[in-house]
Parts: structure tokens; C-alpha cells; sequence
């Protein structure tokens, strides 16, 4: 008998094609379109073709902000992955109050509203008021994040970390607990190392679940605002200015909105590139063990 | 409806018309003759789907690099791009 083909299953998507159409595709039309016109305000509009694009592409300021944005999401990368499944191969498994504790723990930072976090780290970094910097100014380091830029990126960083280190920790303890108990009963068996039963067991159990960590804490890197914003204002000088303070400042501060506009796709497309790029890798690794 | 807050122009209308009617096509030809991952020079297995996707985003950044690089009419840069689409979906 032919299998009958059934396919009104796919009107029930018509609902989320409308959210997405209505909050992401028309608005990213309409930047289209203002990235190819002179706005002076409603209906005053002039079509300048790919002015915007070349004057965004030609600035000095922009090429240094990427630079910086790329160093920046590499360095969240590089820190809060490997440190977020070291926390998590070390949590406790099971259903017990240990466990519940420190999954509360772990979920805080999670749960501070961005602008907040720059709060408290502006605080906390201060050498007169704050614990930080007071405890560097007491064992003799001359910390100040408000002058010094190396000081500036590290206290940004340090900040990335603390907040969002939980989040792949999470993510990555959700995948070790989905992984049944007859796998390890099967490497204690072989006399598998520690290594081994990570490397081939627990690692490419939590493959799903880091695709999703690196491609969320990429991208949410790689669009940073608030909290840099809030503890350093981009400074000192323009050294912690990354792409979206750069745009904010040419859309509201200058109301360039043209400029602002081809700056946006120029950004996103950028963050398709590189959400690609990681997607691609991390989808193929180990690909030939699986056959 | 008033479509003045989106600021039309000519040349992003047909853009986006393009791109629609790509999509349209893509849609149909699925249809008709549904796609089968190959792997050609690109380094993974693709779908017809995703070798249209690395040819679009390949043919931004074609025209952004040669805004970047040089003042020649962008008209060569939509000819390079269409050279790299033809190539990524007959041998990516």
C-alpha cells in the first residue's frame, strides 16, 4: 500500500513564520533598505547606493572595534567552554540536595539583569570602595580599570566569565546526565582511563549540547553591550568600545541612521559567518567516529 | 497600508524580489526532485539548500571585500559573485 502523504502538519508553523516575520524579516528588510539612503527624518529620505557601505568598510574605528570584538569573543570562548565542562564533570550527579544546591548556585549570575552586572563589577573593582581593587591595592598591584586598558580588558572579561560560565557549566551537565550509567559500567570494564572515558564517552555525549553553548556564548559575545558600557563606558580611550557601542553611538548618539544601517549588516552578516563556521566544525567532529 | 516607515527603494525591492523568487524556485525544485547530500570541493557533505546559502552569504562578503578594496564599479563584484554561486551549487 502507498504510504499517503500528509503534509497540513506544516500549517501549524504558520503561526511562528508570522512572530518571525513581524519581529526579525521586516525589520531586517527596512535596515536594508535605510542602508542604502540619506534619512533626514520621515519621508525625507535620499538614495545614496552603497555610500553607507564603503564609509563603514573604510573606517579606521570600525576595523579596530572588530579586531578587538573578535579577540574578545575568542578569549570568551577559549576561557568559559573547556572552564564551564570542567565545572560540570565536577558536579554532583543525582537526584540530592548537594545537587540542587549547586545547580542554584551555579544559576544566579544567570539571573542578574545585565546593566547590573556592570554595577556591581564597577563597584567591585574600585580600589577605594571595592573588595577587588582594594585587595589588589593592598598586596601591591596598582589595579585601575578606568586608565589602564589591559587592566579595563581583563576586568571585562573576568566579568564575561563570572556571568556566563554557569551557562555552558548548565548546558554541559544536562548532557553528562543524559548519558546512561551502562556506558561508564561498559569503560570501567575495559579498565578505561579518566581520559579516555571522557574523551570517548562523556565528550561526544555533550557534542549537542556544546554546538549550542559555543554558538549562544559566540554570539552573545560577539554583541556585548551592557556590561562594558556600564563599567568602562568603552574606555579607557576607545579600548574596550566593541561593535555594538560603536553602532549604538553612530545611531543614537550621531543619528546616523544610513551609516548606523549598512554598519548593522555589515555586523550581522559577520555573525552569520562566523555562527557558521563554528556550527559547521563542531557538527563534523567526529563525524567518522560515529560510522 | 502605508509602507513609508520601510523606506522602499527601487534597486532593495528588487533585491528582495530576487531573493523570494530564489527561495520560490529552491522550494519548487525540492519538490520536484528532492536534493541528496553530495560533497564536492566545499569541506563538508552539502544539500542543494545549504550549497544556496554558502553561495549567498560567499557573494556578500564578495561585494563587501571588493567595496573595501577597490572603487571599480560594483557591477564587477555582482559578476564574481555570480561566478562563485554557479561553481558552490553545480560543485560545492
Amino acid at each position: 500500500m502507498d504510504k499517503v502523504q500528509d503534509n497540513r502538519a506544516w500549517f501549524l508553523i504558520i503561526p511562528v513564520f508570522l512572530i518571525v516575520a513581524f519581529s526579525a524579516v521586516i525589520p531586517l528588510m527596512t535596515v536594508v533598505n535605510y542602508s542604502v539612503q540619506e534619512i533626514f527624518g520621515p519621508g525625507q529620505t535620499f538614495f545614496v547606493g552603497t555610500e553607507w557601505f564603503e564609509a563603514v568598510l573604510k573606517d579606521e574605528r570600525l576595523h579596530d572595534a572588530l579586531v578587538r570584538q573578535i579577540i574578545y569573543s575568542l578569549a570568551v570562548l577559549a576561557i568559559e567552554i573547556p572552564l564551564g565542562i570542567l565545572i560540570a564533570l565536577g558536579m554532583p550527579g543525582g537526584r540530592s540536595a548537594k545537587t540542587s544546591l549547586t545547580l542554584v548556585l551555579l544559576a544566579l549570575p544567570l539571573l542578574i539583569p545585565f546593566n547590573v552586572v556592570g554595577t556591581i563589577w564597577q563597584i567591585f573593582g574600585r580600589g577605594d570602595i571595592g573588595l577587588l581593587g582594594a585587595t589588589f591595592r593592598a598586596i601591591g598591584i596598582d589595579y585601575n580599570y578606568t586608565n589602564n586598558s589591559a587592566h579595563a580588558w581583563v576586568t571585562v572579561l573576568v566579568m564575561d566569565v563570572w556571568h556566563w560560565t554557569s551557562l555552558v557549566a548548565l548546558l554541559c551537565y544536562a548532557g553528562l546526565q543524559s548519558i546512561p550509567p551502562a556506558f561508564y559500567q561498559a569503560a570501567k570494564i575495559d579498565g578505561a582511563s579518566k581520559w579516555a572515558v571522557f574523551r570517548y564517552i562523556q565528550l561526544p555525549k555533550m557534542r549537542g549540547v556544546l554546538i549550542i553553548a559555543v554558538l549562544l556564548r559566540f554570539m552573545d559575545s560577539f554583541m556585548i553591550y551592557t556590561e562594558p558600557f556600564v563599567l568602562t563606558g568603552g574606555g579607557p580611550g576607545n579600548s574596550t568600545t566593541f561593535l555594538s557601542q560603536y553602532l549604538t553611538q553612530m545611531a543614537v548618539g550621531q543619528f546616523d541612521i544610513g551609516k548606523a544601517a549598512a554598519f548593522s549588516i555589515v555586523y550581522f552578516l559577520i555573525v552569520l559567518l562566523f555562527s557558521f563556521i563554528f556550527y559547521t566544525i563542531i557538527t563534523r567532529t567526529g563525524e567518522g567516529e560515529k560510522k | 497600508m502605508d509602507m513609508d516607515w520601510m523606506a522602499w527603494t527601487t534597486p532593495t525591492a528588487i533585491f528582495f524580489l530576487c531573493i523570494a523568487l530564489m527561495l520560490a524556485g529552491m522550494t519548487v525544485w525540492e519538490v520536484v526532485s528532492p536534493t541528496v547530500e553530495a560533497k564536492g570541493f566545499l569541506p563538508m557533505r552539502t544539500t542543494r539548500g545549504d550549497r544556496l546559502f554558502i553561495g549567498l552569504l560567499g557573494s556578500a562578503f564578495i561585494h563587501l571585500g571588493w567595496l573595501a578594496a577597490t572603487d571599480a564599479s560594483l557591477w564587477g563584484a555582482s559578476a564574481v559573485a555570480l561566478v562563485w554561486i554557479a561553481l558552490v551549487i553545480r560543485f560545492g
